[in-house]
């Protein structure tokens, strides 16, 4: 286990130490410790390493993570796992607006709550919430998964593309084009496996589906006033 | 984007740390607001006396022997306490508000920026450590505080444009995101008869807080009448003599931190900002809901 003192030695040397492991390396885990809120912390990885961050962290944690598994043993600010490729990163508290956005690839969990627009314009990335999201949540969203265990904000899944959403609990407002949709068996299977992934103690048939409603897709005078 | 903090101690053992730890906080947060900085404190009062903080681009002409000059012609005790560019005037609270008319004879140039028993504002362009030197911020001791880091986009950088904005006794109010419908609320709140002194957004903010409690509203209703009448981006920290509240807009998009203990309530921007505060790795910290009204009193 490598042990990393944000404080004292500053995040540029972290993330530099971090990017230069590649999948060959045997530094495999490493501990980051004191990182008092700060910004941008275990950011474009790249290699099949574990990161651990020993408390909460500021904006844009584990942003386009490729590979890496990131546990933050706390919360996160705004922003976390943005754009991430491939790998996982685990949030052990609450996440700040934006969590997962625009994500490619991977899983995010979070398990606590995560606020505002979580999963904004996501593009394949699976997102596990073991509580509540805020509004806007999965607003464009394209393609992957975002389960919730708990309930969702006004206007979820807003002007959605094809990413499936799956909420257990209450929905404060449907966005536009998103309406509930048939939980199929193979729904029951996706659950299955990213709810166990993700360590989340709920059963898949618990879950409503929501989805596109595919009417937003190309210009129609008649819903000029969705757009 | 912009820095706020705020702490309200419930503990009155750490009311000599308030100005330190608010210092502490408010330098942490120059990245969000490097252009200038403010806090509003607010000490022990002592029953029947008020105060007005004023400040003066030429202290050194303005300040001098305005004591003496103000006393003979208020024809009470006036005493004044010189901070940097700013001074604490005291005299009896049932004569500031004349005290502050005289001031606008006696010395045209100067500025009030609060009124009250409580509530003391300093405030001024610069680097947030720079303006917590120059007012020995960290020496100060109250039982509630809120701070601000700028960096502008609705009006200049100057000490007027800078926060907190204190429009009514023992009021201030910061905010971090931008007001749409400033100028019309602001043309609106004139003819109530409500002063507003500069172009900026966020003092129209304080002065309809202000114009709704005079009008009978708590802080608390005002505040969830602001979610109403006000249009843009708001995370709002307000202060009274003996409370503290929090309001975002519907959208949300400007951050906000709450923590608290057994000992107090803390408000930052970021995390970054509480994270030297005693005990916050046992505090309770939550992201304030949007449209949320939070209010604490003493």
């Amino acid at each position: 286990m490598q042990t990393y003192d944000l404080e004292a030695n500053g995040l540029r040397g972290l993330n530099e130490t971090l990017h230069a492991q590649s999948g060959a390396t045997n530094q495999t885990a490493w501990e980051v410790v004191n990182p008092k809120g700060s910004h941008a912390i275990a950011v474009g990885l790249d290699a099949p390493i574990e990161v651990t961050v020993k408390g909460s962290t500021g904006y844009y944690c584990a942003g386009m993570n490729q590979q890496a598994t990131i546990r933050v043993e706390g919360s996160a600010g705004p922003g976390a796992a943005e754009n991430m490729m491939s790998g996982t990163v685990i949030i052990d508290g609450d996440a700040s607006q934006y969590a997962g956005a625009t994500g490619h690839g991977g899983l995010l969990v979070i398990k606590g709550n995560a606020s505002s627009r979580c999963g904004i314009s996501m593009k394949g990335i699976d997102i596990v919430v073991h509580g509540n999201i805020g509004h806007m949540s999965a607003f464009m969203a394209q393609a992957g998964n975002l389960v919730v265990c708990g309930d969702a904000g006004d206007a979820l899944g807003d002007s959605l593309y094809e990413a499936r959403l799956f909420v257990r609990g209450s929905v404060k407002s449907l966005g536009a084009d998103c309406i509930e949709k048939e939980l199929r068996p193979e729904h029951i299977e996706i659950l299955k496996d990213l709810l166990g992934r993700a360590g989340a103690d709920a059963k898949p048939e618990e879950f409503k589906r929501y989805g596109s409603a595919r009417q937003l897709y190309n210009f129609d005078v008649d819903n000029a006033a969705a757009y | 984007m912009c820095g706020i903090v705020g702490l309200f101690l419930k503990d009155k053992a750490l009311e000599p740390q308030l100005g330190a730890l608010l210092t502490d906080m408010l330098i942490t947060m120059t990245d969000r607001g490097p252009d200038s900085a403010g806090i509003a404190i607010y000490s022990d009062f002592s029953e029947g006396t008020g105060k007005l903080t004023i400040q003066s681009d030429d202290p050194k002409s303005d300040f001098s022997s305005l004591d003496s000059e103000l006393s003979e012609a208020l024809n009470a005790e006036v005493s004044i306490r010189v901070i940097d560019t700013h001074a604490v005037v005291e005299t009896a609270h049932d004569k500031t508000a004349q005290a502050r008319s005289i001031l606008t004879t006696l010395r045209p140039g100067l500025r009030v920026m609060s009124a009250g028993e409580s509530i003391e504002i300093f405030k001024e362009v610069g680097l947030p450590e720079n303006v917590a030197n120059r007012f020995e911020l960290t020496k100060m001791c109250g039982s509630h505080g809120i701070g601000h880091t700028r960096m502008a986009t609705e009006s200049a950088v100057t000490t007027e444009g800078a926060h907190p904005f204190s429009t009514g006794p023992d009021q201030c109010l910061v905010h971090n995101g931008s007001l749409s419908n400033h100028n019309s609320l602001r043309r609106k709140l004139v003819r109530e008869g409500v002063q507003i002194e500069s172009l900026n957004d966020t003092e129209v903010g304080a002065a309809y807080l202000t114009w709704k409690m005079q009008n009978g509203a708590t802080l608390g209703e005002a505040l969830t009448s602001s979610l109403e009448d006000l249009d843009g981006f708001f995370t709002f920290v307000v202060g009274t003599k003996d409370g503290f509240g929090v309001v975002r807009d519907p959208i949300a998009c400007k951050p906000a931190v709450m923590a608290e203990t057994d000992q107090y309530v803390a408000f930052g921007s970021e995390y970054r900002a509480l994270v030297n505060l005693p005990g916050i790795e046992d505090a309770r910290v939550w992201e304030p809901e949007p449209a949320t009204v939070y209010f604490w009193n003493h």
